[in-house]
């Protein structure tokens, strides 16, 4: 399996394109999941007997397969980028949805208490302390999302989208390796560079959780 | 929408669908063939490197690049990649699930063998026990529960994702979905969706009651 390199200079224009669609889709796929799972991680949080509905829903998404899911909204949504967001969307809930919860629970109960305790109303107790406490857990979430839908965008190309994915097909169909190689490969790298940039917001985001571990 | 849902259900539960080389009931067993040979095989290769790797203590750095790198790999790119590589063969469809499966069992044995109490081991080899007696009388039973839902999560991938055997020619439920794109028949497409994701919970649902009745007794 050879790699034919002037097909790739040849189509540096496209390949970036793709990239960029690709990316597009799995951070907004990302975006939509947080918007969802957080409000509902905050409601499964405090009323418990929601809390394993949600998770357990979640779940049942979760064994769907994702070209399934693709294609069952195509009566919906037809074949459209929407379709591939709202796909990778409910993949992302999964993750998000439980880290999240398990991110909320894991913030200690005194600390809470004190907040409330110095007369901080409920709504800046949830912003202002669970939720800054809640964050490595929720980031770790965030970064198995954003990692899975780089992965995951590629599955779209069955319906016509797909970013990168569309290199597969396009391989496939004519039988040429090295656009299939290069999606490979640059699927991986989008991951890799995602995940740490990640890694570094983390970094900053939350400064204690470096000075316990210099202590 | 009503009508395309009256017409899946008529195509889910009709007959003839069921029936020949091309029916429901001999497309799920192609289905289920592949998706229980690639999580076989990919157990047979994951649980001894968990294992090792949870027993030993080294490598934990490998296992959990391994997981983020195995969760990055787009199958579909993996099994054309291997089909150009290999032809018309099997290879593409297993080499794709057995890489998808291998990072969850991995993962999931090496954090069980971690999540075991280092007192017991300690408290096992201060009776004498040797290396090998400690890793399976003592640290395999007790991350049996964790190994077990890594298994499972792999299985479920797997069956969810053995739909792209159909992608390269060969059979299983995908058939119907691939099938139904190319000729733009809305109703085969979702209903070798539905199949697969109700084979898919009906597995999880199973394989989740079967783990709770193995482990009543513990409180894992």
């Amino acid at each position: 399996m050879t790699i034919e390199w002037s097909w790739i200079s040849g189509h540096a224009g496209d390949l970036a394109a793709l990239t960029v669609s690709h990316l597009q889709a799995a951070l907004s796929a990302v975006f939509f999941g947080l918007l969802i799972s957080l409000p509902l991680a905050v409601v499964a949080h405090r009323i418990r007997p929601l809390r394993g509905f949600l998770l357990g829903l979640s779940n049942v998404f979760f064994t769907i397969p994702s070209i399934a899911i693709f294609v069952l909204l195509l009566p919906v949504s037809g074949l459209t980028r929407t379709t591939t967001v709202i796909g990778l969307t409910v993949y992302t809930l999964v993750v998000l949805l439980r880290n999240t919860v398990e991110g909320l629970d894991s913030v200690p109960t005194r600390t809470k208490e004190a907040a409330t305790a110095m007369g901080t109303r409920p709504l800046r107790v949830l912003l202002t302390v669970e939720l800054p406490l809640a964050l490595p857990v929720i980031m770790a979430g965030v970064r198995i999302a954003t990692v899975m839908s780089i992965s995951l965008v590629s599955v779209a190309t069955y319906i016509g989208d797909g970013g990168l994915g569309q290199l597969f097909t396009d391989g496939f169909q004519r039988n040429f390796p090295t656009p299939v190689l290069v999606g490979v490969a640059l699927t991986l790298l989008l991951a890799l560079v995602a995940d740490a940039l990640l890694v570094a917001v983390q970094h900053v985001l939350t400064p204690w959780t470096r000075q316990k571990r210099g202590a | 929408m009503y009508e395309l849902f009256k017409n899946l259900g008529a195509w889910l539960v009709s007959g003839e669908q069921w029936s020949g080389p091309d029916g429901i009931a001999h497309r799920l067993a192609e289905h289920l063939q592949y998706s229980l040979l690639a999580t076989l095989i990919a157990a047979a290769i994951a649980l001894p490197v968990g294992l090792l790797i949870g027993h030993t203590g080294r490598g934990a750095f490998l296992a959990i690049n391994l997981s983020s790198f195995g969760r990055a790999l787009p199958t579909v790119g993996l099994v054309v990649l291997v089909f150009l590589a290999s032809g018309l063969s099997m290879w593409p469809v297993y080499v794709a699930l057995v890489a998808l499966a291998v990072p969850a069992i991995v993962t999931n044995t090496y954090a069980g063998m971690t999540a075991v109490d280092p007192e017991v081991k300690d408290a096992a080899r201060g009776q004498g026990m040797r290396a090998h007696q400690v890793l399976f009388q003592v640290e395999l039973p007790l991350a049996l529960p964790l190994i077990m839902t890594g298994l499972r999560l792999a299985l479920i991938q797997v069956v969810a994702t053995a739909t792209i055997a159909a992608y390269v020619s060969f059979g299983g439920l995908g058939r119907y979905v691939f099938d139904g794109l190319a000729q733009r028949d809305l109703v085969q497409v979702l209903g070798g969706a539905v199949l697969v994701a109700v084979i898919a919970v009906v597995l999880d649902l199973a394989l989740s009651a079967l783990q709770r009745a193995l482990f009543r007794h513990r409180p894992a």
